[in-house]
């Protein structure tokens, strides 16, 4: 085919310096903000993330008919919370990083430095499933009207947990996603991670806790506590709720030997360590990686 | 030597780039020179190197050693380079949510300070009926359209293309090559892998064939027609292909024929 067969392609001409600055008047985004407004039009459209607020604002709402106040309504979903954050976070996140790795290529090929191109596609990752978990918990809220002080205050001690545990498994699940280039190797990391911290951990610290029964134990659960991010939230969570009834082991422990604020700073703490151990990991391996 | 690359109008360099993924060699002492205003033919079989090659070149596969230049200057382990260069990936699995309007602007915006013309280069690749649906309901042959125009967004003095024609149809495969052959025209360096040969015939001016990491040819395709006695690039390949199996050493390394 000849040039003037394809005018198509071939007819129009390069713009000039002249017209590029008539067609990108306006301010231009860094390449963190570029890469994050992208990524949130794009997960915030995805299927599962959208199924996500819904069950969980389908959950809240029949929670709500059936206990009739919002602090009954998220005290019931504590547990649900504690195991469906991090499951969603951890999967939905290995599983996008092997479904856009060519694309992340394609922006790496670009004049960016991985670390900027980093932080977009992680703040890209948790802030719409931040979202999504805000969405479902408050929207029934709102619309009955439940909204007094102590649901407020719980709503968002419960928003910030969410946000944090989103944060530190969503980083995560990009360093095992960076780490293993195996997709099915890396959900079954994933998948054993989630079901350790959310499921296993507890169990395990009784079970220790029973079989070392005769040695002073307060300090080795503090210790525990703090070595599980699904724990911290839980006594985050439960300190306010106070209800000793719904601690783990490790929670009892703390709500006993630190009290209600002091558990409460000590568990945000944990829970920052959690946010920023794993997202060094997953930055240093996505900037050493061999794409 | 620099004087010389500079002198032989060389834009991108690789010199004695190695690379091992454990205890495969990928790339031994690979040297590659792409040439201001010449398509660059890489070819060779399956897991020859090509794909990491052209990723050591942007800096997506770091080398073990070896160098990557651009106009003579050592760029290896920086960023600002690549605004040098254009970068047609393989197929490419854009996000599925995304338009293809959305990945244009977002790489438009990673790259703020180059001229680009975000309509121009639309109705270029003829991607306007389907630039704003969806990508994950696009055709292959459609997102490949999208893929030639975010590597030929900008105006770069490089463009590194894989594979550019796979998934095309036919009338928009030889758009793309005629397309490949104006920014040829236009002093561009470019590099082009490809499995079809065939493909490559009257678009390029050099051939460097990889076999198991190393360079076992390079230099230009008259001179590989000339080494080989055969009319076609397919056939002169096949050729060094043959004497290779035979066992033999390196036929020609410089563009010279022998």
């Amino acid at each position: 085919m000849s040039a003037a067969q394809s005018p198509v392609w071939l007819g129009a001409q390069r713009a000039t310096p002249e017209t590029s600055v008539a067609t990108r008047r306006g301010r231009t985004p860094s390449v963190v903000t570029a890469v994050f407004a992208a990524q949130w039009r794009e997960i915030a459209r995805n299927r599962w993330v959208l199924a996500y607020a819904i069950v969980l604002l389908l959950l809240t709402e029949a929670l709500f008919q059936m206990g009739g106040s919002g602090v009954r309504a998220l005290t019931s979903l504590l547990n649900l919370v504690l195991l469906l954050v991090p499951l969603v976070t951890s999967v939905f996140g290995v599983v996008y990083w092997h479904a856009a790795r060519e694309f992340t290529e394609l922006l790496l090929a670009q004049p960016v430095a991985r670390l900027r191109l980093w932080w977009g596609l992680y703040l890209g990752l948790i802030v719409p499933l931040v979202a999504a978990f805000g969405v479902g918990l408050t929207l029934p809220l709102v619309w009955h009207r439940a909204l007094d002080g102590e649901t407020v205050r719980l709503l968002a001690l419960y928003l910030g947990v969410g946000a944090a545990l989103t944060a530190s498994f969503g980083a995560a699940a990009l360093w095992i996603g960076v780490r293993q280039d195996d997709r099915l190797r890396g959900l079954g990391l994933t998948l054993g991670l989630w079901f350790m911290a959310a499921l296993a951990y507890d169990g395990v610290v009784v079970w220790l806790a029973t079989a070392f029964s005769d040695w002073p134990l307060e300090r080795p659960m503090l210790f525990a506590m703090l070595a599980n991010p699904v724990d911290l939230a839980r006594t985050a969570l439960v300190l306010r709720l106070d209800s000793a009834a719904l601690m783990g082991y490790t929670g009892a422990v703390m709500a006993r030997t630190l009290g209600g604020g002091t558990g409460l700073a000590v568990s945000a703490f944990g829970l920052a360590l959690w946010i920023a151990g794993p997202v060094w990991l997953a930055e240093r391996a996505f900037r050493r990686k061999d794409f | 030597m620099i004087a010389e690359m500079m002198s032989d109008g060389v834009r991108l360099a690789a010199r004695g780039v190695h690379k091992a993924f454990g205890a495969v060699r990928v790339l031994e002492g690979v040297h590659l020179a792409l040439r201001a205003g010449r398509v660059t033919a890489v070819l060779g079989p399956n897991g020859s190197g090509k794909t990491t090659l052209n990723k050591v070149l942007l800096g997506l596969v770091r080398a073990d050693a070896g160098a990557i230049m651009l106009d003579g200057r050592v760029v290896t382990g920086t960023d600002a380079y690549r605004r040098r260069i254009g970068y047609m990936p393989q197929a490419p699995r854009f996000p599925d949510n995304l338009s293809a309007r959305e990945v244009l602007t977002l790489v438009q915006s990673l790259r703020p300070t180059e001229p680009v013309d975000l309509d121009a280069s639309i109705q270029r690749f003829d991607i306007a009926t389907y630039v704003d649906r969806p990508l994950g309901v696009c055709s292959g042959g459609q997102r490949q359209r999208v893929n030639a125009a975010v590597a030929l967004l900008f105006s770069p003095d490089v463009l590194i293309l894989d594979e550019p024609t796979a998934g095309l149809d036919p009338v928009a495969s030889a758009a793309l090559k005629d397309r490949i052959a104006i920014e040829r025209a236009a002093g561009r360096a470019i590099l082009v892998t490809s499995h079809v040969l065939s493909e490559l015939d009257g678009l390029t001016d050099d051939v460097v064939l990889l076999l198991d990491g190393r360079v076992q040819y390079e230099g230009s395709i008259d001179a590989l027609r000339e080494v080989t006695s055969e009319r076609t690039l397919e056939r002169a390949v096949a050729a060094l292909l043959r004497a290779d199996r035979a066992g033999a050493s390196r036929m020609v390394t410089t563009g010279e024929a022998p």
